[in-house]
């Protein structure tokens, strides 16, 4: 049901964190940004990245504050703790493997 | 830090869940107008926008509650809806609450108070130091007479253990003793429990003083000062704990004591009834230390570190066999008993403790049988609104968690009650029980409560699963039909609730069983012959101090002068003086031979109990004179040497002759003859055992220096305690008198504890029966009126009402006859695990068997009584039109 589009949770999970450890980042700037980077190819089903966020925060990998965003609006800004950060090196290596991994076995033959 | 943040995240998930979805709103909102803003930027009418924006966002409804259920603990919050759900379809019934609630407290605040005290005085270690390698030694198997595997130990035989010892790292005595402390600084003169020990006892134990110093081997010798340790408690008492009586003296028995030191205040060893501790080459002469047939220490030991329990015991049995070649005269045990210390400090309980906690497990397991038994009677009430429910999508856990919720809630609320239970009941059976080993170390601790949780969650889960189980079967057309139907319904239910019904009557004739043979037991005891007088008897014990009565004479004008003074008292019909009291146990025995007799064999000897009693005690105590004569008042010298014998001693030992005018000859100082003048009847030493053979010796001997006195008055023979304590204190102030008791309270004394027992597990076999009996009827009740329909169409098609009544009452005392038979057969292995508790009575009485029996099918069946008269009398047309 809740499952972005071809995407599967795990990864959805990097990418947030990818996406928030360079700076505080609300949810639909995080979403916009996915879609950007990857040249709009990661097409996220955007309300989907909340419960991943809301996961993500209860961890403790993320944390949260209310800010005012350039508009003057109240928002709620995601950003990387320390625990945060060591998943997102361990998730990122693995995606690397996995994909490096892939790349082989679907280049090679 | 982390950990911080996130629990602070998870409680305000917890305690503020509407303002975190209020915050939800808002950043999902905010999200959704940034999208609608870009989009009228790119160009969308601000309609097409906002369809756009939530097509690329999703459902939001969806994903929010999706978000939620990420939040932490909202588990918990599922949990409190289900326990509130719970509580309010509680409250909805509020007597089955209560009820529930009661026979659950019950149930566990028993249990806990028999698991803390097994716990403590069973399982906990001693508070010595390497408790383990402690051991308890025993001389066993002394002659026909004393075939106990554990007889206490000469002083002699003793000496021969220390000199062979190889497996024992050393060896201690403890002596039984009593005192006399003058009074001082005001306080009154007390006889004090004094215990004797040899100096390495306390260091072998690992006992540090916590005031002072501990005996040291120059105290313990003939000859040395007097020294003396006090225990926590009589210090306490006393002297208010005041440490400056350290280094002080005291007099015992008129002879001066050092008070050396205190002992820690856990130190009750071996009982809270010693005050004193002296050391025992001081106190007992070296002649007594050495002789082997005199039977009188308690010995304890260390094992070697490397010696097994099993080795110390063969090497021990090797040693004494040895010995008891090498002296065949002497009366010793021919081999030896080796057991753990902690073992040897529960004899006496073990069984009764276990035989108490089989019975409160009984009683838990039937609460918890009958409080299930309720919750399916309820849950039949509503298995339309389960299946409604079930049928709406709720899964089955769902519907089973809110009904398990329901019978934790119960047994919780009965657990809680529980401990308060647990912590009177502790209080009161420490009161009543004085034979419990360290009384004072009982208490409610972290594994009493551990284990009252943990009886609470698992009888929830025993009350609530089965019912909860058949509840939410998941047969729903069946469930929804089965109101419309009008005959079988809820026959699984039914089922259900006979087998726990079964097991119920089961559980109870087996605690009824237990209960009765106890209470059998008791009352033989209670019965048993004493031989004396009972009623209206005062009796108070004596002891003359050593110093002060050193020579026979003084000794026996002593007595003489009391007895003569109590006699002119108003209202004393009659007053005698005797050492040891029937009922207070054996106390002491001697060997003697009879003149004229042959030589006996070597390692053969004979021997009786022996007694001083002055010529009026047999008269005091109405114990008859069966042939000869009493001691006469002239007999006031130690020349005349008369002896009187009980009738068992006259059987035993002059089968086929005339006992009187034989010569007994005792191995005394001058080996004195004694020519046997009389012939009374026997009194029981101990309520619980036959009569033994006893001599009784004049107490003008002055052989003599303690015991009690006997008093029979015309009027309430306690009113006499303070008017005689007054005559003793005009004679000797310095003299405490100790053990004011009638002869009622000796004999109850020790039949105490198993009265104890018995209305005990009484008391839970007929609650046990009430809770049955509710439980067939509740069970029987429902049955019929589930059967409503089909007994109206009976009746209406023509059966007779006799028919019905038959029909109902058969099917209600299946489960009893059930149980019965099971119970039965439960409650004959029941009574061989408590037989060394029952006296008098065969483990398997007929007449407490048939009675139990007879009583259990009487009960059942005016528990089916009602329900049956009932079913039979249904108006046929209103009963089919009902539905």
């Amino acid at each position: 049901m809740g499952k972005p589009n071809d995407l599967v949770q795990g990864t959805l999970d990097l990418l947030i964190l990818k996406t928030v450890s360079l700076e505080p980042k609300h949810g639909w700037a995080i979403a916009k940004r996915i879609q950007q980077i990857s040249d709009e190819v990661l097409q996220v089903q955007q309300g989907s990245l909340y419960p991943a966020l809301h996961r993500l925060e209860q961890q403790g990998c993320i944390k949260a504050k209310w800010a005012e965003t350039e508009t003057g609006r109240k928002a709620k800004f995601y950003s990387l703790t320390a625990t945060g950060r060591a998943q997102l090196q361990k998730e990122a290596a693995n995606w690397s493997r996995l994909s490096t991994a892939i790349n082989l076995v679907v280049e090679t033959t | 830090m982390a950990l911080i943040r996130r629990m602070r995240l998870r409680l305000q998930t917890l305690f503020l869940a509407r303002p975190l979805t209020k915050r939800l709103n808002e950043e999902i909102q905010f999200h959704l107008d940034q999208q609608i803003a870009e989009n009228i930027s790119a160009g969308m009418d601000p309609v097409e926008a906002r369809h756009a924006a939530l097509r690329a966002f999703g459902n939001p409804t969806l994903l929010k509650d999706e978000t939620q259920d990420t939040w932490g603990w909202i588990s918990l919050e599922r949990l409190a809806r289900d326990v509130f759900h719970a509580a309010r379809a509680l409250v909805r019934t509020p007597v089955f609450v209560i009820v529930a609630t009661l026979v659950m407290a019950l149930g566990i605040g028993a249990t806990s108070t028999l698991f803390t005290i097994v716990h403590i005085v069973l399982l906990s270690p001693l508070p010595f130091s390497e408790p383990q390698r402690l051991v308890s030694l025993w001389e066993s198997n002394l002659s026909e007479q004393f075939p106990s595997a554990y007889n206490v130990v000469s002083g002699g035989v003793f000496e021969d253990w220390q000199q062979q010892n190889v497996s024992f790292e050393q060896m201690a005595l403890i002596g039984e003793d009593s005192a006399n402390l003058s009074g001082d600084g005001g306080a009154l003169p007390e006889a004090l429990g004094t215990r004797l020990c040899s100096y390495n006892l306390f260091s072998m134990l690992g006992v540090q003083p916590f005031y002072g110093r501990l005996f040291s081997a120059a105290d313990d010798r003939i000859g040395a000062s007097g020294t003396a340790i006090l225990t926590y408690g009589f210090w306490n008492r006393r002297y208010a704990a005041d440490p400056s009586i350290v280094g002080k003296t005291v007099l015992l028995d008129g002879k001066p004591y050092a008070v050396i030191g205190i002992l820690p205040t856990w130190f009750e060893y071996p009982d809270t009834r010693t005050q004193v501790w002296v050391p025992v080459r001081h106190e007992v002469s070296a002649s007594d230390m050495q002789n082997r047939g005199n039977h009188r220490f308690f010995v304890n030991a260390r094992l070697k570190p490397s010696v097994t329990l099993a080795q110390a015991s063969s090497d021990l049995n090797g040693i004494q066999q040895r010995v008891h070649e090498q002296f065949p005269d002497a009366l010793m045990g021919k081999n030896a008993t080796v057991i753990s210390l902690s073992e040897n400090v529960v004899r006496d309980v073990k069984t009764s403790l276990y035989m108490l906690m089989g019975a409160v497990c009984c009683v838990l397991l039937i609460a918890c049988l009958n409080v299930a038994n309720l919750f399916i009677a309820r849950g039949a009430a509503r298995s339309k609104e389960m299946a409604m429910r079930g049928a709406l999508g709720a899964s089955r856990w769902q519907l089973m968690r809110e009904q398990l919720c329901e019978s934790l809630l119960v047994t919780m609320g009965g657990g809680a009650l529980g401990i308060f239970l647990t912590y009177a009941l502790l209080r009161w059976l420490i009161a009543f029980r004085e034979d419990l080993p360290r009384p004072t170390s009982i208490h409610i601790d972290q594994a009493t409560l551990l284990f009252a949780v943990v009886a609470t969650v698992s009888s929830g889960i025993l009350c609530g699963l089965w019912p909860a189980l058949s509840a939410t079967r998941k047969e729903l057309l069946e469930s929804l039909n089965e109101s419309s139907r009008l005959l079988g319904g809820g026959k699984n239910r039914v089922r259900v609730r006979k087998i726990m019904l079964t097991f119920e009557i089961a559980l109870t004739v087996v605690l009824l069983i237990g209960g009765g043979l106890l209470l059998k037991s008791f009352s033989e005891l209670r019965s048993a012959k004493m031989g004396c007088a009972t009623a209206g008897v005062l009796t108070m014990g004596i002891n003359l101090p050593e110093a002060e009565f050193e020579t026979p004479d003084q000794k026996a004008s002593f007595f003489a002068r009391l007895l003569g003074q109590v006699r002119t008292l108003p209202s004393v019909r009659s007053a005698g003086f005797v050492t040891v009291l029937p009922g207070n146990g054996h106390f002491e025995d001697n060997t003697f031979s009879i003149l004229g007799r042959p030589p006996l064999r070597a390692g053969e000897s004979l021997d009786a109990a022996i007694r001083g009693a002055d010529a009026m005690y047999f008269d005091a105590m109405d114990i008859p004179l069966l042939r000869g004569r009493f001691f006469t008042s002239l007999e006031t010298t130690a020349e005349t040497k008369s002896v009187v014998i009980s009738q068992s001693m006259a059987r035993k030992f002059f089968p086929n002759e005339d006992p009187l005018g034989k010569t007994l000859v005792l191995d005394w100082e001058g080996h004195p003859h004694f020519e046997i003048v009389g012939i009374v009847g026997d009194v029981l030493s101990n309520v619980d055992r036959p009569a033994e053979p006893t001599m009784y010796f004049p107490l003008s001997l002055g052989r003599f220096g303690y015991g009690s006195l006997a008093i029979r008055s015309s009027k309430d023979v306690t009113l006499l305690a303070r008017p005689i304590q007054e005559e003793i204190a005009s004679i000797n102030p310095d003299l405490a008198v100790s053990e004011v008791l009638t002869m009622e309270q000796i004999i109850g004394r020790s039949t105490s504890t198993a009265r104890f027992d018995a209305l005990l597990i009484l008391a839970f076999a007929i609650m046990s029966l009430v809770l049955a009996t509710v439980g067939l009827f509740g069970v029987l009740s429902y049955l019929v009126t589930q059967r409503i329909g089909e007994f109206g169409i009976r009746i209406a098609l023509g059966a007779q009402r006799h028919q019905i009544l038959r029909l109902v009452l058969v099917d209600g005392l299946r489960p009893a006859w059930v149980g019965l038979v099971l119970g039965l057969a439960g409650g004959a292995g029941a009574a061989q695990l408590i037989r060394s508790r029952l006296y008098g009575v065969h483990p398997i009485d007929i007449s407490i068997f048939t009675g139990v029996g007879l009583i259990s099918i009487l009960v059942a069946i005016c528990a089916s009584a009602l329900p049956a008269w009932r079913a039979s009398h249904i108006d046929p047309t209103q009963a089919i039109r009902r539905e």
